[in-house]
């Protein structure tokens, strides 16, 4: 690997900068086809129900519309109509029943959307009503609702594949996946300590937000083709799904993607792709579907999650034993509920050295729009809870809540809660990093309030997170005659970056400018594997397949330029454009004279080829046990100062710094800008984003009702802090820093908060109305400031 | 109903029939294939979908085509002069205000109505008029960086 780098870690802006400030950026709402449809989807008004009757004859009658489909009219097609990431358990329409308020029931394929939506008001529908459940709770109990009949394992990923199995089972409740971890002995490990604390946290369903709907196009082509647009993060996976459905080969279906507006994991695995193919089909013409911003409400959110934590802990600041229970509220179908629950798993119990452990986490339906992916794959949601537990211990204990953390931070070497050793790991960096960008940890985190009604805290919270193993991507690089570089890759350019860094990547290995290098976007047909675009997957497993494609077509090149300039291979160098031997820098030539020499013409292409895999150990399924279950972790700290207003509960964040161990930064600026975007979108869930629903109907689906954080809502001060240690695998050191920044946004804020008025608020949004009762809960805080108690300590 | 309208938009006239309920933001994007607004909220309150209209920035989801007949409307395609870009979309580049650039119109297109009203904002007068727009991928500094930057550029 080359190691004089003139293009990585530096500043490079993004390639399609000017496109974007000129609105010319290309979203796939953008795109039209000659004839294409547009679509409307009718959504069951009940959360649970048998279907009795579709009946849509009326609507097919309805000039301008081509096509009317409903979930009967799916199993007279020669398809597989069951989709979905970790179990077939979702039909693009609901086959036999509908299982939240929002549940697609019938689509309809027409001229325009004005009489696409006419239609469905055409549409006789008649449902059953069932009993439903709208929380984990509920759900959970022996004489709930089943609501998925069958679990059917879709035997796609290879991680689920492991997990899930091959078989198809009746499902027995609502938990459709039980995650088990088992370490030491926890129960004598808290009989063991001198103090145990036990308490409950939670997070409601919040949305992603991402400011582009989904939108799928999708074509048939006159030789049985499929071609499909779509605004989704993992096209080679909608191509193997749509393959799977239709029963062709993967050489018939075409995904492309364009930029995307956004994605936070809502773009994942197959949302509007099978609806948008089979109208199509049915109409025989281009269909483009289209969501409103109410349907993304119904269409995936984040999980809502309760989590209990018992926690025994020594004298001398050790942790000694921490036993986690985890409901996760997957809604009505699984989408990737189970990887997520999965997953953030293995570090329930925090980024901590504890010898007992046992995590018992479960991903349970109810009815409700489903759970998916949101940036963190749940880390999210359990570092809320075991970050404020932290610092309630801390607070009980008197100790320093920054010291307690480094005295039990995992560090290079121990064995994490799964049995895997941890490497590459910045995390007691991190700490200290924000610890001292906001003034914590100098012995005494604690200061004294003022008289007025404003009271300021400081508070911590640290996170870290296994990147997804195994997995695989793949690239290639080709060099154009006159020595331009084009980079294809699957890789999802949504707003992260990725397009820029991969080109910085190709340019450092080839020694070409970054303008020279063009990124082709995934087009499936082109673009080679890659798992998906998530996970904060893209730098570390993208970054390593191009880094080897373009070496791969380096070596090929550097065969012609030792013979043009009478050099070993090894002797040569080559940047910004320029190729000479280390021996005589000043007779320099360019890859275009390379490309000719070697050609003999302006002509050819040479084709470097990588493709960058990841390996995993064998688990225990009863304990979670591995050597490896990840190829590395990637991990973040966050400290808050905040304000408090003892009238109101009002809480405005004055300082946040969150520092990322990156590795290596590729583009500091790009990763500041990661790290900075992610802590302001954390603001969001951890102050007021909250989806709100009665009998199972969102009552606050829209962007006036549902606030996301705007301008007027921004920390005084936002602090994005780069750590770099190195990981051994990454391209240059790098490491995925897409998700780690957000991790512990909710609870630096929430400790902070208990910092200024003594008062915990356990269930997150922290809302005015929340704090300020939290404040008139908590007796003693008399009005000298006196210090807080947390709650519930046993 | 129906209504022979004709829309001016970044000084080119367009004739078109539009049904009463059509909004500019479809008129846009549908029948003058001009993409640079975008729905999000669809409901006036996000700002993907700001143009200027007569020099003001208008929620385009939200607003009749019909009502536009007759008016001067600036979408962010218009903005540059040639390919020469107007100072804001040049701050917004060189401060990297965006990630997706989903808003980055709106948010664009509202800077020059803000700087237009003052030359001289502070950074809480950037907040105030711009809270309207709405940037998921939370680029909020380097927006205020690069429209504070404009306004100096501007003011030379």
């Amino acid at each position: 690997m080359k190691t004089d780098l003139s293009v990585i870690g530096t500043d490079v802006r993004r390639l399609e900068g000017r496109a974007k400030v000129t609105g010319r950026i290309e979203f796939v709402d953008n795109i039209e086809l000659p004839g294409m449809l547009q679509a409307a989807i009718l959504r069951s008004q009940v959360p649970h129900g048998r279907i009795r009757k579709v009946d849509a004859s009326r609507a097919r009658s309805l000039p301008g519309v081509y096509a009317v489909l409903t979930g009967d009219d799916l199993l007279q097609m020669n398809i597989d109509p069951f989709v979905g990431p970790a179990f077939k358990d979702q039909a693009p329409l609901a086959i036999g029943k509908v299982r939240y308020v929002g549940d697609p029931i019938a689509a309809v394929a027409a001229v325009d959307r004005d009489t696409a939506e006419e239609a469905l008001e055409l549409i006789d529908v008649e449902i059953e009503e069932l009993p439903a459940v709208f929380t984990v709770q509920d759900a959970m109990k022996p004489d709930a609702p089943l609501i998925c009949e069958r679990l059917v394992p879709a035997n796609t990923f290879a991680d689920l594949i492991e997990l899930l199995g091959g078989e198809d089972v009746p499902a027995t409740s609502n938990a459709c996946f039980q995650y088990k971890l088992r370490r030491g002995d926890v129960e004598d490990g808290l009989r063991r300590s001198d103090r145990v604390f036990e308490h409950t946290f939670s997070n409601p369903a919040s949305q992603h937000g991402d400011l582009e709907y989904h939108c799928s196009i999708a074509r048939w082509t006159s030789s049985d083709r499929l071609e499909v647009w779509s605004a989704t993060q993992s096209p080679s996976y909608v191509r193997i799904m749509l393959a799977n459905m239709f029963h062709v080969p993967e050489s018939r279906i075409r995904v492309m993607v364009s930029y995307l507006g956004g994605g936070f994991g809502s773009k994942l695995y197959m949302k509007l792709e099978p609806l948008a193919a089979l109208l199509a089909r049915a109409a025989e013409r281009p269909v483009k579907v289209r969501l409103s911003r109410k349907e993304e409400f119904l269409t995936i959110t984040k999980h809502g999650v309760s989590a209990t934590l018992r926690t025994g802990v020594t004298k001398d600041g050790r942790i000694l034993a921490r036993d986690c229970q985890v409901m996760w509220d997957t809604g009505a179908y699984a989408d990737i509920g189970p990887r997520v629950t999965h997953k953030s798993g293995y570090t329930s119990a925090g980024p901590y050295d504890i010898p007992n452990v046992r995590i018992d986490s479960f991903s349970v339906h109810t009815n409700k729009p489903p759970a998916g992916a949101f940036r963190g794959f749940g880390i999210m949601q359990v570092c809320w809870a075991y970050e404020s537990q932290m610092d309630i211990i801390a607070r009980e204990m008197g100790w320093d809540p920054v010291e307690f953390r480094l005295k039990n931070v995992l560090h290079e070497g121990d064995r994490q809660a799964t049995g895997t050793i941890v490497r590459s790991l910045g995390l007691d960096e991190s700490i200290q990093a924000v610890a001292k960008a906001v003034g914590m940890g100098n012995g005494n985190a604690l200061h004294p309030t003022t008289a007025t009604h404003l009271r300021r805290g400081k508070g911590i919270a640290c996170s870290m997170k296994a990147v997804i193993t195994p997995s695989v991507s793949a690239a290639t690089v080709l060099v154009h005659p006159d020595g331009s570089v084009s980079v294809l890759s699957s890789s999802v350019d949504m707003g992260q970056g990725s397009d820029t860094q991969l080109a910085q990547i190709a340019a450092e290995e080839l020694g070409v400018r970054v303008e020279d290098v063009g990124v082709v976007h995934p087009d499936t047909d082109v673009t080679p594997y890659d798992l998906i675009t998530a996970g904060s997957r893209t730098t570390f497993h993208m970054g390593n397949a191009v880094r080897l494609a373009a070496a791969d077509a380096r070596q090929q090149l550097w065969s012609t330029a030792a013979e043009r300039l009478d050099a070993a291979p090894d002797e040569i160098v080559a940047r910004d454009g320029k190729v000479w031997a280390r021996s005589a820098p000043d007779r320099a030539v360019t890859h275009a004279q390379l490309m000719f020499a070697r050609f003999g013409a302006r002509a050819g292409t040479l084709m470097g080829r990588g493709t960058f895999e990841t390996h995993h150990g064998a688990t225990d399924m009863e304990t979670g046990q591995s050597d490896n279950v990840t190829a590395h972790w990637m991990c973040g700290a966050t400290a808050a100062e905040v304000e408090v207003d003892t009238e109101t509960g009002r809480v405005r964040i004055v300082d946040l710094a969150t520092a990322v161990d990156v590795g290596k930064a590729i583009n500091p600026f790009a990763c500041r800008q990661q790290i900075a975007g992610a802590s302001i979108q954390g603001t969001g869930p951890a102050l007021f984003e909250e989806m709100l629903q009665e009998a199972g109907q969102l009552t606050n689906a829209s962007f006036v009702d549902y606030k996301i954080p705007s301008l007027p809502d921004l920390p005084e001060r936002v602090q994005p802090l780069i750590v770099e240690v190195a990981h051994p695998e990454g391209p240059y050191g790098a490491k995925g820093i897409g998700e780690a920044g957000i991790f512990a946004i909710a609870p630096a804020i929430a400790n902070a908060i208990a910092d200024a008025v003594g008062a915990r608020v356990p269930d997150l949004p922290l809302t005015p109305e929340k704090v300020l009762r939290a404040m008139e809960a908590n007796s003693s805080l008399a009005p000298s400031g006196g210090e807080g108690k947390g709650e519930g300590a046993s | 109903m129906k209504h022979e309208i004709t829309l001016t938009v970044n000084g080119r006239q367009h004739p078109l029939v539009v049904e009463s309920h059509r909004t500019l933001l479809e008129a846009l994007r549908d029948e003058l294939k001009l993409f640079g607004a975008r729905e999000s909220c669809g409901m006036g309150l996000c700002g993907a979908c700001t143009v200027l209209v007569d020099n003001l920035p208008v929620s385009s989801c939200s607003y009749l085509a019909a009502r536009a007949n007759g008016r001067s409307i600036t979408t962010i395609e218009g903005l540059a002069d040639g390919e020469t870009l107007h100072p804001v979309q040049q701050a917004f580049i060189e401060h990297g205000s965006f990630q997706c650039s989903y808003c980055t119109p709106g948010m664009i297109l509202t800077a020059t109505s803000l700087l237009r009203d003052n030359p001289n904002p502070s950074a809480d007068d950037v907040k105030d008029y711009m809270a309207g727009n709405l940037c998921r991928c939370g680029a909020y500094y380097e927006i205020i960086e690069a429209v504070l930057g404009a306004a100096e550029r501007m003011r030379r």
